[in-house]
């Protein structure tokens, strides 16, 4: 067994998953922004080591997917992060995609950059420790979106990032964000989502992608963000419905992204998949950003006082997360200061 | 979903269902009457309409067989043929659960400008001809599209056109209640090892699905017949059964979505006993497989039959017998319990491969 087919069944071991703390300079810097914290280096340090060494935490993950800056940042003490998560029994992983830029003649659709010398920069990520990859695309559901032209070149641009990071030793996420914005019914999200998914999987064949050794990052099927809502049972059954047109048995695991959704909803959704009785040759997980940090967020305020409350309170979404891979989330989690809280952003750039 | 909505979708989510039933498979008695023909002169019986009719009764009526069968694929004429005493083959079947299955294609033509790569005809009026078939009892149909390996085949354009013509198949059958198999044989010709078979398989099968998905079929109401995963006929070197399952199962895994229910394989050049020993590891094998991995086999199930019977009246009873025996070993091979026991007939362990097969 490859080593890649070894990292990308232990991220979807049952009861871990992913804690995305890839967020740029410039979206962390929002994030910051919101709690009346300065975007300097050594706050997002604090804030990385407040994650990364609460009490707890570490068991119920898998991954850690870091923005460049985080995977050669040390503790407080001195000590590496890549070392706490290893130390943790957490593979380290690293968003290597350089944003997205719009594509000409579209509805204001993009395609991701950041394929240029990408192979050396993911063999000088593998040397810093890591182990997995994130590169994320993004579509968006409209009258005529997404474009067949869209949904090419993002999957293809998907593919080439794949075959490249398996090369150097990284176990590829593939993301194939469908943005929930719009106001369209859940029927629509699932056959966009189909359509999205079958064009990645034509093109990570194209490409001769080793699928044992990759990762999904998807939407979950849901009614668009200005639609009415649904309950978790209906999203679970349609979102696992379109992973079983789509996705081949080979992949070890599939790890969802929250999008807008608050803490709570996300966790709950992941739950309800959990419990379907139905055909899942896939580990069904997280990799979630925004919906395991918000509440810490917010505890935490940038005060050195806050950090033990705001390390309970990720242990709070972390454990609730951990049990919703395993179907078991009885929706008890001590919800903190704005689990409940959507968090939607209208056309959402990292 | 992406599917299209049909009047007949839960019908066909559920006959797609039934036939990857476990112990259960499909069998294949659509020769046209060409191949028929060359079946018949193999053991001296004349091609006419009273001989293909008798083989299949031979068939049909073979008491004890119809419970390991959950369908038949039938040629048009058979669809209309009767038994002796005046019953439709098609309510023999309907009694004993089976399927009636139809197949749909008009054979291959050749691809100007490849190497004697081909596609498949019978598109033009194949919506009518599925109503037809679905009201005299049909609810299944077959297509089969046919690639080659080779120093350059199969060809980017081979494997889009068969796959592109298996899916608007699959689709017209679905709009009128038929089930689609959808076939792509990848030819076991050649002297390429299993890894090469392994690589085409896997192309194949993703091409098939891109362009299921293009045409928005339902999967759960699609059946996959594929070639297993074998080195070529001409290969120097031989594959262990469970080398076979291997190799097959993890081109499945890497292809063919979970949607699917039932994935029924042919038997291609393969005797009697390997398909069925084949079969056997492949359900023996432990890893996922969230797909029935079934038979729909001719040759591989009537090879015995065929020379037990050689036409005569007299030996049907030992013709039904070795029909038995294949159709109970590879019901038991669906559950991994075959134990090669199966009382062989005469030829069960002759190879069945003609070069270049033509049905």
């Amino acid at each position: 067994m490859t080593p890649l087919i070894a990292n990308a069944a232990y991220i979807g071991t049952p009861g871990k998953g992913i804690l995305a703390a890839d967020e740029s300079t410039g979206t962390i810097g929002k994030r910051l922004a919101s709690i009346n914290v300065e975007n300097v280096e050594t706050n997002r340090r604090a804030l990385r080591e407040l994650l990364f060494t609460a009490p707890g935490a570490l068991p119920c993950l898998s991954g850690v997917i870091l923005f460049e800056e985080t995977l050669y940042q040390k503790s407080s003490d001195g000590k590496l992060f890549v070392d706490i998560l290893k130390e943790g029994g957490v593979l380290p992983g690293i968003k290597v995609d350089k944003g997205t830029v719009e594509l000409a003649g579209t509805n204001g659709e993009t395609t991701t950059q950041g394929l240029d010398g990408l192979g050396e920069r993911c063999k000088k990520y593998y040397e810093a420790g890591a182990r997995f990859a994130k590169w994320r695309a993004v579509l968006k559901i409209g009258e005529n979106e997404p474009s067949e032209h869209s949904i090419h070149e993002n999957a293809y641009g998907l593919a080439r990032y794949a075959v490249i990071c398996q090369e150097n030793g990284l176990v590829p996420i593939v993301e194939p964000e469908i943005l929930v914005d719009g106001s369209h019914d859940i029927h629509k999200c699932a056959a966009v989502t189909e359509r999205v998914l079958a064009a990645c999987y034509k093109a990570l064949s194209d490409h001769h992608v080793l699928l044992e050794g990759t990762l999904l990052k998807p939407n979950m099927v849901t009614p668009g963000s200005d639609s009415a809502k649904v309950a978790p049972e209906v999203i679970a059954e349609h979102t696992v419905r379109a992973l079983q047109r789509t996705v081949p048995p080979a992949v070890p695991a599939i790890v969802f992204l929250s999008g807008g959704q608050s803490e709570e909803e996300a966790t709950k959704n992941l739950n309800a998949m959990n419990q379907l009785k139905t055909k899942k040759p896939w580990s069904l997980s997280f990799s979630f950003g925004r919906a395991l940090q918000q509440s810490t967020l917010k505890t935490w305020a940038g005060k050195e006082e806050n950090v033990k409350a705001a390390q309970e309170a990720l242990y709070v979404r972390c454990k609730a997360n951990s049990e919703a891979t395993l179907g078991t989330y009885k929706g008890d989690a001590k919800l903190g200061d704005g689990a409940a809280e959507s968090l939607h952003v209208k056309d959402y750039k990292y | 979903m992406s599917c299209f909505k049909s009047k007949y979708a839960d019908e066909l989510i559920a006959n797609a269902a039934y036939i990857g039933s476990p112990g259960k498979g499909i069998l294949a008695a659509d020769e046209s009457t060409g191949t028929i023909g060359k079946r018949f002169a193999s053991i001296n019986v004349e091609n006419v309409e009273l001989n293909r009719r008798a083989l299949r009764e031979l068939l049909f009526t073979t008491p004890g067989a119809l419970q390991y069968i959950s369908g038949i694929i039938l040629f048009e004429e058979t669809l209309y043929q009767k038994t002796a005493s005046g019953k439709p083959f098609v309510d023999v079947m309907k009694e004993a659960k089976v399927l009636p299955g139809i197949k749909v294609d008009k054979g291959t033509v050749e691809l100007a400008g490849t190497n004697g790569e081909t596609t498949t005809i019978g598109l033009d009026g194949l919506g009518d001809r599925c109503k037809k078939y679905y009201e005299a009892g049909a609810r299944f149909a077959k297509w089969r599209a046919v690639l080659k390996i080779g120093a350059n085949e199969p060809s980017e354009l081979a494997i889009h056109e068969n796959a592109y013509g298996l899916a608007r198949y699959a689709v017209i059958c679905q709009e009128n209640g038929l089930v689609p198999i959808v076939e792509p044989e990848i030819l076991v010709d050649g002297s390429h090892d299993i890894e090469k078979c392994a690589y085409v398989t896997e192309r194949v099968l993703a091409a098939c699905y891109k362009a299921l998905n293009d045409h928005h079929a339902i999967l759960e109401g699609t059946l996959l017949k594929p070639n297993m995963v074998t080195p070529g006929s001409d290969s120097k070197s031989r594959a262990e059964p469970k080398v076979i399952a291997e190799h097959t199962v993890r081109a499945l895994q890497r292809t063919v979505p979970a949607a699917i229910p039932a994935v029924v394989f042919l038997s291609g050049g393969q005797s009697e006993e390997q398909a069925t020993v084949n079969l056997n590891a492949i359900n023996q094998l432990k890893g996922k497989k969230p797909w029935s991995l079934t038979f729909s086999y001719g040759r591989a199930l009537q090879q015995s039959t065929l020379k037990a019977w050689g036409g005569k009246e007299e030996n049907v009873e030992n013709a039904q017998k070795a029909f038995l025996a294949r159709a109970k070993a590879n019901s038991e091979a669906t559950t991994g319990a075959y134990k090669g026991d199966a009382q062989l007939g005469e030829g069960a362990s002759e190879s069945l491969h003609v070069k270049d097969y033509k049905y």
